[in-house]
């Protein structure tokens, strides 16, 4: 009986009538399938990973060694902010919106987001919110940092229009990310498969649930912050020149009320690709699925309380900076649960090396170093002294790239196949992590030490007799290296596109749904909804296959067989 | 190379003490990174499918006790790094009182904002610090002033008050304890005392525009009597120049 056999394949939603899929470049344009934009999402965001590699490695030029004379000031302060916006706005933030929209509607059996036309409308936003920011390029980009703190970004000491520029961009990615985070969470409250319970979520798309959440809650304290200052720019308003009665200290609670949640929305995201990948590849359930989960729930709800931690040498009462330290050492706490809990999903394990697990183990391995030297920010007193020194390029980095871009780069390897339906080459993606890998650790572990060594951030020169000059030149030489390894990766997703091996449905023997269907996906994905009985479908579902004497090739969409 | 891995100290107690805390956190950092990286290289070449060896792993989906377990640990240590710090924080964050061989407050230099401690005599020299786009302006207490080379005098608590006049500077000596955010419309605090004579250098730590890599800060440390000859040439400098100021308008 269909009741009492609770491994059967039964259909549950059966879709009838299917539009042919639009070809050609218009319909990219006006197309509102989840993929489509992913995929458009996916070229945009890199595009925009490309801008702000180079001009970091401009910068890295600039600081081989002390008096250079290859940028002036003024060009130095333009590409330290263009970097930082291009990586946090158009880059990290978005490239997870990127696996949201291709991914989340996949692997919890959905046909597409909840409001399609809504989405591409955030992937339009993005896309004209990088094109006005970078539209500065053409009069003078901003220099204020990607803080743009006030009051250097007043009109006063920065005139020109790439603060506005830089304002209109962080409106058009806020309201893009806004409407996203939206449909994310109408997608996943309400359009799950049959038996997916909140217990048998995927753990991606929890993080892209609580990703969508910081963001509604932390987009509009930004949002309110420049509009203010685009007021104080334009129209005689103060609220943050202390000259009219303002208050430059608003401007960074704003901000970093904001700011901090962000780096949590950059992050979550990369902590949920690997909670996928690193099971797939160890061959063996995630450990501690539900303490996963509710770390990331934690990791949220903390984070709303922290942002004060970026603000310890400002003129602020001990209590204050007391609560915000205590606030910061508690966010460590689910920090450890997660990285521990990978590193028993690995532990015992069956372990296939293919790339995706070399960069979704890089993650817990990098991503520890920036925890760490965060607990060590997060002590004020320490904090005083490395506060915007070159220990905190250091700390950031470490976290958003170990951290978010070696989890996006997993994500990469590991999806490409579904995307394309081509498998990328193992060897280039090897050779390109080690590069990577290397590259990554000499460019930034020797920043700590300039750092301690009183190299202070964001500036274009350095004193000679400071004692940094072969961090300086270690970094700069590291950062090339890890230049060729991205590019490295991009050679291996443009060649693979048309060269790589067919990849069939399941090339990785998956957990989650999205390798239930065809790669690339079919228009509609799913021909047949399965219900689902677990955290991992896919497993019950090749089982299921196996005992039911079918080769093990015909996994691909089963058809309304079942028993 | 002790001094790749820590902060830099040496000039002032608070510095001295900044960097005892940090080494404590730093170690139980390192151990921890040992931990973590140990385990993880451990697992990824214990469990490496071998050719013939199962095709699965364990299919173990989690272990309450060793999960409270490790959430307990890493509580239990944030909560003894609280401890350490709130041991620390007075000797880093409170001015101690001047040295016997300091500067002799309220003999030679008068100054009538300071608040008079219960011992009787004001202990401490305060300086007004000012941060502006792209130098820092020093107001000692009797009217004199210095741009760029801050003179103190050794053995004394010399307390700082920081502000600025355009945008948010950040004072940093890394030698002399932490750095503070020079923020216009605010008055913040900081502090050292300096033992022997010498110069200790440092600079603007907060982005203020095109000339912040170049707004650099030096503090000279002098014998106090020389500290009190330095205030008087300085005084007798600008009058002099103010003078002559004025001869060249009437000149006009």
């Amino acid at each position: 009986m269909a009741t009492t056999d609770t491994t059967a394949l039964r259909p549950e939603i059966v879709m009838h009538g299917l539009p042919t899929e639009p070809k050609g470049w218009l319909s990219w344009l006006t197309t509102t399938d989840h993929k489509k934009i992913g995929i458009m999402y996916f070229v945009a965001t890199f595009i925009f990973f490309i801008l702000g590699g180079v001009e970091a490695l401009l910068m890295r030029l600039q600081l081989a060694q002390p008096d250079s004379t290859l940028l002036n000031a003024e060009t130095y302060n333009g590409l330290v902010s263009m970097h930082g916006t291009t990586m946090i706005f158009l880059f990290i933030v978005p490239v997870m919106a990127a696996f949201g929209n291709y991914f989340v509607p996949l692997m919890i059996g959905a046909r597409d987001m909840a409001f399609p036309r809504l989405n591409a409308l955030s992937f339009w936003l993005l896309a004209f919110g990088g094109i006005a920011f970078y539209a500065s390029l053409f009069w003078e980009p901003p220099q204020a940092g990607w803080t743009s703190y006030a009051p250097l970004s007043d009109d006063a000491y920065m005139p020109s229009g790439g603060v506005d520029a830089w304002i209109f961009l962080i409106h058009l990615t806020g309201l893009s990310s806004l409407v996203g985070a939206i449909n994310f969470v109408a997608t996943i409250h309400n359009m799950r498969a049959p038996g997916m319970s909140w217990g048998r979520m995927p753990l991606f798309v929890w993080s892209i649930l609580v990703y969508s959440y910081l963001l509604i809650a932390a987009l509009p304290a930004i949002a309110a912050a420049v509009t203010m200052l685009l007021t104080d720019r334009h129209f005689g308003t103060a609220f943050f020149d202390p000259t009219g009665g303002g208050d430059p200290m608003l401007w960074q609670h704003l901000f970093w009320f904001f700011g901090h949640p962000e780096v949590y929305i950059m992050i979550l995201p990369a902590f949920g690709i690997i909670s996928e990948i690193l099971p797939v590849f160890s061959r063996k359930p995630i450990f501690g699925y539900k303490a996963i989960a509710a770390a990331t729930v934690a990791i949220a709800f903390l984070g709303l309380l922290v942002w004060a931690h970026h603000m310890f040498t400002t003129p602020t009462s001990t209590v204050v900076l007391i609560f915000f330290m205590l606030s910061s050492f508690a966010i460590a706490v689910p920090t450890g649960i997660k990285i521990f809990n990978w590193i028993a999903t690995l532990w015992k394990g069956s372990i296939v090396f293919k790339t995706p697990l070399y960069f979704a183990a890089a993650l817990p391995a990098l991503f520890v170093i920036g925890g760490i030297s965060g607990v060590i920010l997060a002590v004020f007193p320490v904090d005083w002294q490395l506060h915007d020194s070159y220990f905190v390029v250091a700390h950031l980095h470490y976290v958003l790239f170990g951290g978010s871009v070696f989890g996006i780069f997993a994500g990469i390897y590991y999806w490409f196949p579904k995307m394309t339906g081509r498998m990328m080459s193992e060897g280039l993606g090897k050779l390109s992590f080690w590069v990577m890998f290397i590259g990554f650790n000499l460019t930034f572990l020797v920043q700590h030490s300039a750092g301690l060594s009183g190299m202070p951030r964001r500036v274009y020169d350095y004193s000679g007799d400071l004692g940094v000059n072969d961090y300086n030149l270690i970094s700069t030489i590291g950062s090339f290296m890890l230049g060729i390894g991205v590019l490295l990766t991009v050679i291996n997703a443009l060649r693979s596109y048309k060269h790589g091996k067919v990849a069939g449905n399941d090339p990785w023997k998956g957990n989650t749904l999205e390798w239930y269907v065809q790669s690339p996906p079919p228009v509609n994905n799913f021909d047949v909804v399965p219900r689902v009985r677990s955290v991992e479908p896919m497993k019950d579902i090749r089982r299921e296959v196996a005992k039911s004497g079918e080769a093990a090739g015909s996994v691909a969409q089963p058809v309304a067989s079942g028993t | 190379m002790a001094d790749m891995f820590t902060p830099e100290s040496g000039g002032s107690p608070n510095a001295d003490k900044i960097d005892s805390l940090y080494k404590i956190v730093f170690y139980v950092g390192v151990v921890i990174f040992l931990l973590v990286e140990g385990t993880l290289l451990w697992a990824l070449v214990k469990g490496r499918a071998r050719r013939g060896g199962p095709q699965e792993g364990e299919q173990i989906h989690g272990n309450t006790p060793l999960e409270l377990g490790w959430t307990v640990g890493a509580a239990v240590i944030t909560v003894v790094l609280a401890i350490v710090t709130f041991l620390y924080l007075g000797d880093i964050k409170n001015p101690p009182p001047s040295g016997p061989d300091g500067l002799a407050q309220g003999v030679e230099v008068a100054s009538i904002d300071q608040p008079t401690p219960p011992g009787g005599s004001s202990e401490n020299l305060t300086i007004d610090v000012n941060g502006q786009q792209f130098l820092w302006r020093y107001d000692y207490p009797g009217g004199a002033f210095s741009y760029y080379e801050m003179v103190v005098p050794t053995d004394t608590t010399v307390v700082l008050n920081l502000t600025a006049s355009d945008v948010i500077h950040s004072w940093w000596i890394p030698k002399l304890g932490g750095k503070m955010d020079a923020v216009p419309g605010f008055v913040n605090k900081t502090w050292f005392k300096i033992s022997k004579e010498g110069t200790y250098i440092g600079q603007c730590a907060e982005l203020c525009g095109s000339g912040h890599a170049d707004m650099r800060a030096r503090v000279r440390a002098v014998s106090p009597t020389e500290y009190t000859a330095f205030l008087e040439r300085q005084k007798a400098d600008i009058k002099a120049s103010q003078e002559a100021l004025a001869a060249q308008r009437k000149d006009r």
